[in-house]
């Protein structure tokens, strides 16, 4: 099976039978993963480029990794340490990407868009590593892949998620993913954190955290960033943490065997209590592994299709 | 000199004439408008308008010719061009230039550029604040005595609700028109349309109100000093409400809107295409209709362009950032027809209204008519037959339009100003 474009940019443009394929490969990519010896020539040959615009470690060291271990050459460019700050637009730099013979361009950005603008101008296949406050597609397949292997199946199940939905790529591709699977996706958090009509998106909507987690599956907490209280939409995070912070007895609203995950990095004692981390159904840490997955399976699927075969046109 | 167009469905709204018959012009001037005129001279030009509609050359009052300084986008030379394709043969550019229109020779440098090198009639917009600052008032008497037709600061709003009481104060003294661009830039914090829309797209919003507390605002303001306004580009069913209401109350306020909010909603930005990028941003449905609305019951008085070219640099990069607007000469009235007109939204007379005569007498120039006497400003179209738009035909420097490839109705076969064929069919 192929997918339907060259591009991996959001789970909107993905099928429900795309998604499924990609965990499918992913399933078997942790094998390998989990070897001593973690080293396949699945993309022996094959040249991956990290392009990030923001900071990031545990996305852009997931995705170095996954093209590493499958034998790929890969190569990381940040905005700070490139021709970006002489002032190259995104498309330039990305055509000059192009022009290297790059299979797979991966893209962080923090303006929403700029993976779909660069995909229209590269023979390279791209990977949205996260666009603005729009999508971060592998994101959303990894809580996938942990969500099926903790719970047997994404159909069915309740997710909440839980904080910042308004600025947060990884609650968009989230919810788009969880209901071409047939989950069911209830968010909560402020009211100035949550997009103007959420609801259109076909969630349930609570300006509070109880009724949120109230017969959850699954508790996805969000990154609050800090800027949110100087841009005037938190008085603290003090507060946040009081009426929208996940600790164990708002927890007992949810299932008595819910999941808890969180993409990271944690703020603890804000989004999350310490001791709802230390749970044994907090898989904060299996996220990350699952990650480097289907990374793997996605940089697989993709560089098999794309790349230059020596056209140039 | 003498031209002789037979045989048209000639209309002048100002004064509901709705005829076919002829029009006889003889050195630039409208010497009779009846029925089977005969050729005075031996060899006068004859366009054959049999099954068109001849109109006065319409009238926009918001247009940005971007010369001087951005000429890269647009000059007067193009600018005024693209003006004469889309029908106009009167445009008001405001004076968001490089540097800023905000002083008597600038105003001149305009005047005279337009008149060596212009198709059409170019009739620039001072600002309202020096160096559209928002801080202290342009010098609006000395541009008004240099041909200023208004002052507005638009591309931003006039933030200070003191500074926009004293404009409307000091402008008035020299009978001279404010136009305001609404827009609260506390609340404007955003890349389109606040919405189900931006909430899928993850782009920050802008909700309606950004524009609905200034319109607000300065009807308030005009109101109480018994002042005359005019709101540019009204995007939100909440400002017609409004404006609506001012109207009623006797506020002398006037107001324009553009083809983009009466055919396009937030939708069209899906795809993150920047060519629907522009300030105020598409809105919804439900506000389309209320514009539409408005133009029908009179609350809205122009139409005008908001003709805002971008070169597709800035066009073609990351949505956040591309810049807002489009170019609108070229597809202004084919859409005022293909929506309006076409949709039993306004009869024609009306749409030619809020194009010609309407925005003619708002800036107070004399323009936008049909009469013996009169300069000829005339373009003849033709309503039947639907053509394909095709942004690489324009006759702008810069191709940022929504509506390449769309069917309009309405083709601009000729357009002549004083009395000059600027456009003609074979031209095309």
């Amino acid at each position: 099976m192929k997918l339907a474009t060259k591009d991996l940019l959001g789970m909107k443009e993905l099928s429900a039978e795309e998604i499924r394929y990609i965990l499918y490969q992913a399933e078997i990519m942790k094998h390998i993963l989990l070897q001593d010896a973690k080293k396949t020539p699945h993309l022996q040959g094959r040249t991956v480029v990290t392009l990030f615009y923001e900071n990031s470690t545990r996305t852009r060291l997931s995705f170095e990794l996954a093209s590493k271990y499958m034998s790929a050459n890969a190569a990381n460019i940040t905005a700070s340490g490139s021709s970006v700050q002489k002032g190259e637009s995104l498309i330039d730099t990305a055509k000059t990407l192009d022009a290297m013979a790059t299979d797979v361009i991966i893209i962080r950005h923090q303006m929403s868009g700029a993976p779909h603008l660069i995909a229209k101008n590269v023979n390279a296949a791209v990977i949205n590593a996260g666009d603005g406050m729009n999508e971060h597609p592998t994101q959303a397949l990894l809580d996938l892949l942990t969500m099926k292997e903790k719970k047997g199946q994404i159909e069915g199940l309740r997710v909440a998620i839980i904080g910042d939905v308004a600025h947060s790529r990884v609650a968009r591709s989230n919810i788009y993913a969880l209901q071409k699977l047939g989950a069911e996706v209830v968010v909560g958090g402020p009211s100035t954190l949550l997009p103007r009509d959420i609801a259109t998106l076909g969630v349930e909507v609570y300006e509070n955290v109880e009724s949120a987690l109230r017969g959850a599956d699954v508790v996805m907490c969000l990154r609050l960033q800090k800027e949110r209280q100087q841009n005037g939409l938190l008085p603290s995070m003090r507060e946040y943490s009081k009426f929208f912070g996940v600790d164990e007895k708002r927890l007992a609203l949810a299932k008595p065997d819910a999941l808890i995950m969180h993409p990271g990095p944690v703020n603890r004692g804000v989004e999350l209590t310490s001791g709802v981390m230390s749970l044994d159904r907090a898989v904060i840490n299996e996220q990350v592994t699952n990650g480097v997955a289907v990374r793997m399976a996605v940089l697989n699927i993709l560089a098999k299709r794309s790349g230059h075969y020596g056209n140039f046109n | 000199m003498e031209i002789l167009i037979k045989g048209g469905r000639v209309m002048d709204p100002a004064r509901h004439f709705d005829t076919v018959c002829d029009i006889q012009i003889v050195d630039g001037v409208i010497q009779k408008i009846g029925e089977n005129l005969a050729p005075e001279t031996e060899n006068p030009t004859m366009i054959d308008a049999s099954g068109k509609v001849v109109a006065p050359g319409l009238v926009d009052m918001h247009c940005h010719l971007r010369e001087p300084g951005q000429e890269y986008k647009e000059d007067i030379e193009s600018g005024t061009l693209a003006a004469a394709k889309g029908g106009f043969t009167s445009v008001a550019c405001m004076p968001n230039t490089a540097p800023v229109l905000d002083n008597a020779a600038m105003i001149e440098f305009v005047k005279s550029k337009a008149a060596a090198v212009g198709h059409v009639h170019v009739w620039p917009i001072g600002a309202v604040s020096k160096g559209l600052a928002g801080e202290q008032l342009a010098e609006i008497g000395d541009m008004r005595e240099a041909g200023a037709v208004a002052v507005s600061d638009d591309g931003r709003p006039v933030a200070n609700p003191e500074l926009m009481r004293r404009a409307l104060e000091y402008a008035d003294m020299f009978d001279t028109l404010v136009i305001s661009h609404c827009e609260d830039l506390s609340l404007a914090n955003g890349a389109m349309n606040e919405g189900a829309v931006s909430t899928r797209l993850g782009l920050k919003g802008i909700p309606n109100a950004a524009e609905e507390v200034q319109v607000a605002r300065d009807v308030i303001i005009a109101g109480e000093l018994g002042k005359r306004i005019h709101i540019a580009h009204v995007s939100t069913a909440g400002s017609v409400e409004i404006i609506r209401q001012a109207k009623a109350r006797g506020i002398r306020v006037t107001a324009e809107t553009c083809p983009h909010y009466f055919t396009l909603t937030e939708e069209a930005v899906e795809g993150y295409d920047t060519n629907a990028k522009m300030n105020p941003p598409l809105r919804t449905e439900k506000d389309l209709l209320a514009v539409i609305a408005g133009l029908a019951d009179g609350t809205i008085d122009v139409i005008a362009t908001d003709h805002a070219p971008h070169h597709e640099d800035e066009k073609n990069v990351e949505f956040a950032v591309a810049l807002n607007g489009i170019v609108g000469f070229e597809t202004a009235l084919g859409l005022g027809i293909t929506y309006l007109v076409k949709k039993d939204k306004l009869t024609l007379q009306e749409l030619l209204q809020k194009m010609t005569c309407m925005p003619a007498k708002i800036l107070g120039i004399e323009k936008g008519q049909l009469m013996e006497g009169a300069a000829a400003d005339i373009v003849i179209f033709d309503m039947e037959h639907p053509y394909r738009v095709n942004v690489s035909s324009f006759a702008s420097k810069s191709k940022n339009s929504p509506y390449n490839g769309y069917e309009l109705y309405g083709k601009v076969e000729y357009t002549l100003a004083d009395g000059k064929v600027v456009i003609s069919p074979d031209m095309q």
